[in-house]
């Protein structure tokens, strides 16, 4: 796990190293999303970090109208992870207006206004 | 609120400026030229004011620069920042500060030059740093997903979205000082331009500017003033969340448990309320308050809005000024729920009156479904 001290910090140096991780409470076990000092269930401040893995499922998606001489359409969706959590991203890799709910996704790590961000692409098989 | 404040505190006046577009004039301009006319309604004067409720988009301290503008000095100050629902919780706020005495005179203020300003919903919010990345719209982009979980959920159709739309734009028709008033059919819904799916430009509220105000006293002075006053029977808040991407159910809002709080504080239920105010920013709202508040059950929203249920004429009167989709939306519409729900009390109601109406409801949303707040408002009958 990279040295940094908070839970944001840690978050993002993970992320460009090219790795996703997940904040997880000691006490209840329950991860979290986003990254913040406490577990907002149980209220317990153990946290550890764990690798993420990464799969998930549309919760609930939209597309964003944008004409076509400003880039085009372009999706957000919420995604489910395995773990329980769930974020704010994209998926890459069909039409923003393909993404259903329910579909699975994999999580990658790509970039988002420049910097490295969690994207999702449509799961194999 | 409890039981124990039900009808302690009246509203005795009302105002609003600005409507559509003010043009030339700030925020602040718009929201003095409320407080005026609510303070003209009332029989009072700005320096009877002793106590300000106020939150704007403008800056970090809006409240004290609208004292600062209207040149008083409120001992009891509010500008606790939920975004559209502010103003309907600061009707809890003024009972409260108004029953203990921390003042005599609460004026809750509101003003926007959205429009003719920058012709776009503003926003004083920095955008979320887990959402901000990926560049949703907001508001929209959270009402959008909303919306489509519905849909998935509870088989809700865009014309069902459509029909909150023709309902709202039914009630502007006949309000004058509703700013669309043109007509509006579900087709003509659907094939508005798409912003954010399942949600086109005709799903969205406006953007207008307009200001609205709010007089409060205590309820034993009430039937001093020249307007039959509007009691607070209830009021109750609950927030779940602030980033849309925290929402645990995004079928289900916090309107439940401050509808059903406001209803036991006012020791009435759903089907005793005659006319329904929301803050419909988008056509979803309509239909998750109308489920969350207990109209109708969770998933039947959808089918509920249709028919003309909620449209003039209907069996349950629902925003009959025409909403923030057709009669005014300056970017936090709050106030106006509470407004319209007093005139139609009052019986002065600018578009179409309802007859007889002793109770009415207010429902104040904010942030991205994030803070619900409901008041439950009754005419002199009703204590």
């Amino acid at each position: 796990m990279p040295d940094a001290t908070g839970p944001d910090q840690i978050f993002q140096n993970a992320l460009a190293m090219g790795e996703i991780v997940l904040p997880r409470c000691d006490d209840c076990g329950a991860y979290h999303f986003f990254p913040r000092i406490l577990c907002p269930h149980c209220h317990g401040t153990a946290i550890s970090w764990s690798q993420a893995s990464g799969k998930g499922r549309v919760h609930t998606t939209t597309v964003v109208r944008r004409k076509p001489e400003r880039g085009g359409d372009y999706n957000i969706c919420m995604v489910e992870l395995e773990e329980g959590v769930r974020m704010m991203s994209r998926v890459e890799g069909i039409a923003p207006g393909d993404v259903t709910i329910d579909m699975a996704v994999t999580a990658f790590v790509g970039e988002a206004e420049g910097a490295p961000a969690v994207l999702f692409k449509p799961s194999e098989g | 609120m409890t039981t124990e404040l039900r009808g302690k505190s009246a509203i005795v006046g009302t105002g609003h400026a600005g409507f559509g577009e003010a043009h030339g004039l700030t925020a602040y301009d718009v929201m003095a030229q409320s407080a005026l006319a609510a303070l003209g309604d009332a029989g009072l004067k700005l320096s009877d004011v002793d106590g300000l409720f106020c939150t704007m988009m403008e800056d970090s301290m809006p409240a004290l620069m609208a004292a600062e503008y209207l040149g008083i000095q409120p001992r009891f100050i509010d500008g606790t920042m939920t975004g559209g629902s502010s103003f309907v919780n600061y009707l809890t706020s003024a009972t409260m500060a108004l029953e203990a005495g921390l003042c005599d005179v609460a004026l809750i203020v509101y003003g926007s030059n959205q429009r003719t300003a920058s012709g776009r919903l503003v926003t004083a919010s920095r955008p979320p740093a887990y959402e901000a990345p990926y560049n949703p719209r907001y508001p929209i982009s959270a009402y959008a997903m909303a919306a489509a979980r519905h849909m998935h959920e509870y088989g809700t159709t865009r014309e069902n979205l459509a029909d909150v739309a023709v309902a709202a734009r039914a009630w502007a028709q006949a309000n004058p000082e509703a700013f669309e008033r043109g007509p509006l059919s579900r087709e003509d819904v659907l094939g508005a331009r798409m912003v954010g799916d399942p949600l086109t430009v005709r799903d969205c509220c406006l953007v207008t500017d307009g200001g609205g105000a709010i007089v409060m006293v205590r309820a034993e002075r009430a039937r001093d003033f020249p307007k039959a006053p509007v009691y607070v029977l209830g009021s109750a808040a609950e927030s779940s969340h602030r980033q849309i991407s925290q929402m645990k159910d995004f079928t289900v809002t916090a309107a439940r448990e401050s509808g059903a709080r406001a209803f036991a504080a006012a020791g009435v239920s759903s089907s005793d309320i005659q006319a329904v105010e929301l803050y419909d920013a988008f056509t979803i709202n309509t239909i998750l308050f109308l489920e969350d508040l207990g109209f109708c059950a969770k998933g039947e929203g959808g089918a509920f809005v249709g028919d003309g249920r909620i449209a003039p004429g209907g069996a349950l009167p629902v925003n009959t000024n025409g909403g923030g989709l057709s009669c005014v939306h300056p970017g936090m519409y709050g106030i106006f729920t509470v407004i319209e729900a007093a005139r139609q009390i009052r019986g002065d109601a600018p578009g179409i009156q309802l007859n007889d109406i002793d109770l009415a409801l207010a429902h104040g949303n904010g942030g991205v479904l994030s803070s619900q707040v409901t008041a439950i408002l009754g005419s002199q009958n009703t204590l």
